[in-house]
């Protein structure tokens, strides 16, 4: 299906909903990865709303990106608990490690997974507890070579 | 026969490997030509026993942990379907020193129930407040959640009752129940056990507040990191159409936003805008989502509600000290040994979490700091920890209890780095609606590298600045973030140097 007809789909799916508009960018992102440009204007068109102010909401939140994601993306969690357990070097480790990658690397502040950290999450379900920097080198190598 | 072992599907046993336990059984069973049936259980909480594998034998429940996937033939070697001796074996897990010195009431079926069976809800207590409530006039609903003394969970501890009772009391066509699921706070994960664990007790409750207010709707608003959490809960919707009659209820998944953990930007962000926060008035309970009067309750506020139902505000009241009524799950995490979910009555010390439960550091080290109430909670010194674990108590000493978490540090934490970093977060996750919120966590960070740099002079500053965010802040975001600053800078000044 095309990228057109996907939006199209997924707008007129969450039409008669009230406040669609966050379950509308989510579907498109699970979709496609990211939200198009090109898929404000219809938005804005469908829900009857200005077409900066839909902008504004997809800008707004952090799960939103605008951009075509990496090849796969690793989420290090940089909030207390992890930093506690040497989060903060593993962040910095993580950046080192996939520098000039196909990955996307960005943080994330709570997994839920504050006891057992430091933690990550890759592309949103798979989990990770106890990671050290050897340990996240493992599993990005699992992740397998750039294809 | 067929033999029922429990491998959690809670996000802590999945970070640590409980997907491919649950292969590595499969695998094993049919190579042995056992029966074997999963159940995908909660977590119990005990994180470092995680995954908890547990059998269902003639004995009762026996417990294995924690159980990595090349452990799985060597139990099936030692006869564990039948609770045969391994050196993983911990016996029935309920008697465990962690769990018995526990009071699960909140989340007592954690753990221990299938939280994809309403049948299996239902067979353990699960629909009996629900079932009460059905019978009972509106007031009689919020007079009895009123009398129980229950106070929100979130943080903020305003009196459920009293709440629920201005909805109920405000007329209009279309009322709404929200649950608050955007457990953002660091440190804190009991609303997102509660919800892979035992969902239907959060759908129960809401259920009974759309009773007891007149609401026919509600929206639960999850986290976005918060995967599992959501997939459960839909999960269980699915099967709870003809048991809740009429209420409808609607998962929202967020989007990354820390402030939309404050009500009413979560009930912008419901409506499908940027969770920017709303002046108070007009109350949510009198204008909220939509405009309409809604109940804005936390997962272990409305999960604390079928209890309250089916047993009597009594039995509620009866746990707990002062005005601290019932029981909070307290979350210890960060660097401590034994991590993970304590319910216990308040009136414990803060102390006696830490060392008798938590066992103390992970790291061996001494605890330096401990965070309580996520990041926008006071640090607290080891001079600290004999504080009683109450609102009240928290607040005498210029801190909070939260949402219960507790973050343990170990002494080699820089605490000025750490207040730098509550003011980093606040400059991250700032709304942009007040100004002393959206510019002055900005100028919070310069400050204290200025002060870290050797510039001592601008502590005198970063004082002046913490007072203008408390006290011209319009919610807790630059309200509160002064609380990390302020209680690093006062009780341990020697790292500002």
């Amino acid at each position: 299906m095309d990228t057109n007809a996907t939006l199209a789909r997924i707008v007129a799916a969450h039409l008669t909903s009230p406040g669609a508009l966050l379950p509308i960018l989510h579907d498109i992102q699970d979709a496609l990865g990211y939200i198009p440009d090109k898929a404000v204007p219809l938005i804005a068109k469908e829900l009857n709303l200005s077409r900066a102010e839909v902008h504004g909401v997809v800008t707004y939140y952090h799960h939103f990106r605008n951009a075509p994601p990496g090849r796969h993306v690793v989420r290090v969690c940089c909030a207390e608990a992890c930093q506690s357990v040497g989060g903060e070097a593993l962040a910095a480790h993580a950046q080192v490690r996939t520098h000039d990658s196909d990955l996307t690397v960005e943080p994330v502040y709570c997994l839920g997974l504050c006891a057992i950290g430091p933690a990550i999450q890759i592309d949103e379900t798979t989990l990770h507890a106890g990671v050290t920097p050897e340990k996240f080198d493992a599993l990005i190598d699992d992740l397998g070579d750039e294809p | 026969m067929t033999t029922t072992v429990f491998v959690p599907g809670d996000a802590a046993a999945l970070a640590l490997g409980a997907d491919a336990v649950v292969a590595a059984i499969a695998t094993e069973a049919a190579r042995r030509g056992s029966e074997v049936r999963v159940v995908r259980n909660g977590s119990r909480g005990l994180l470092w026993l995680e995954p908890l594998v547990e059998v269902i034998t003639p004995q009762g429940r026996v417990a294995y942990g924690p159980v990595a996937k090349t452990d799985v033939r060597k139990l099936f070697d030692a006869g564990f379907l039948t609770g045969g001796a391994h050196p993983l074996r911990l016996g029935d897990i309920e008697a465990h020193s962690y769990l018995a010195r526990q009071q699960r009431v909140t989340m007592r079926r954690v753990g221990v129930v299938d939280p994809r069976s309403l049948a299996d809800y239902l067979a353990n207590g699960g629909g009996e407040g629900l079932a009460r409530a059905r019978g009972m006039a509106p007031a009689d609903i919020v007079r009895r959640v009123t009398d129980s003394g229950l106070r929100g969970r979130g943080g903020a501890a305003f009196p459920t009752g009293i709440k629920w009772k201005t909805v109920l009391d405000t007329p209009a066509d279309q009322k709404y129940i929200v649950c608050n699921a955007d457990e953002g706070d660091s440190g804190t994960f009991s609303d997102r056990m509660l919800m892979e664990g035992d969902p239907f007790c959060l759908i129960e409750s809401m259920a009974i507040a759309g009773l007891a207010v007149g609401a026919n709707k509600g929206y639960i608003y999850v986290r976005s990191e918060y995967p599992h959490a959501i997939a459960t809960l839909n999960a269980a919707l699915e099967d709870s159409d003809d048991w809740l009659g009429d209420f409808r209820i609607e998962v929202r998944k967020a989007a990354g936003a820390y402030v939309c953990g404050e009500e009413t930007a979560m009930l912008e962000s419901i409506e499908g805008k940027r969770g920017i926060v709303r002046a108070k008035p007009p109350l949510p309970a009198i204008s909220g989502l939509f405009g309409q009067p809604t109940v804005i309750n936390n997962v272990m506020t409305f999960a604390s509600v079928p209890d309250i139902l089916a047993r009597g505000a009594d039995f509620y009241r009866d746990f707990g000290v002062g005005r601290s009524r019932g029981t909070l799950p307290f979350q210890l995490a960060g660097n401590i040994r034994y991590g993970g979910l304590v319910e216990v009555p308040f009136g414990l010390t803060l102390r006696e979490l830490l060392y008798d439960f938590g066992g103390g550091s992970r790291s061996g080290r001494p605890l330096r700091a401990v965070q309580v109430g996520g990041p926008l909670g006071a640090y607290l010194p080891e001079s600290q920890f004999d504080t009683v674990l109450d609102y009240e108590a928290f607040a005498a000493i210029g801190a909070v209890l939260g949402h219960g978490g507790i973050v343990a540090f170990d002494d080699t934490v820089d605490m000025a780095k750490q207040a730098r970093y509550a003011m980093q977060f606040c400059a991250i996750e700032s709304c942009g609606k007040c100004t002393p919120c959206r510019i002055g966590s900005t100028r919070g960070v310069e400050v204290i590298d200025r002060i870290r740099a050797g510039q001592d002079e601008q502590i005198e500053l970063l004082r002046s600045l913490c007072d203008t965010m408390t006290c011209g802040s319009l919610c807790a975001m630059g309200g509160m973030t002064p609380y990390p600053v302020i209680s690093a800078l006062n009780h341990f000044p020697e790292d500002f140097r």
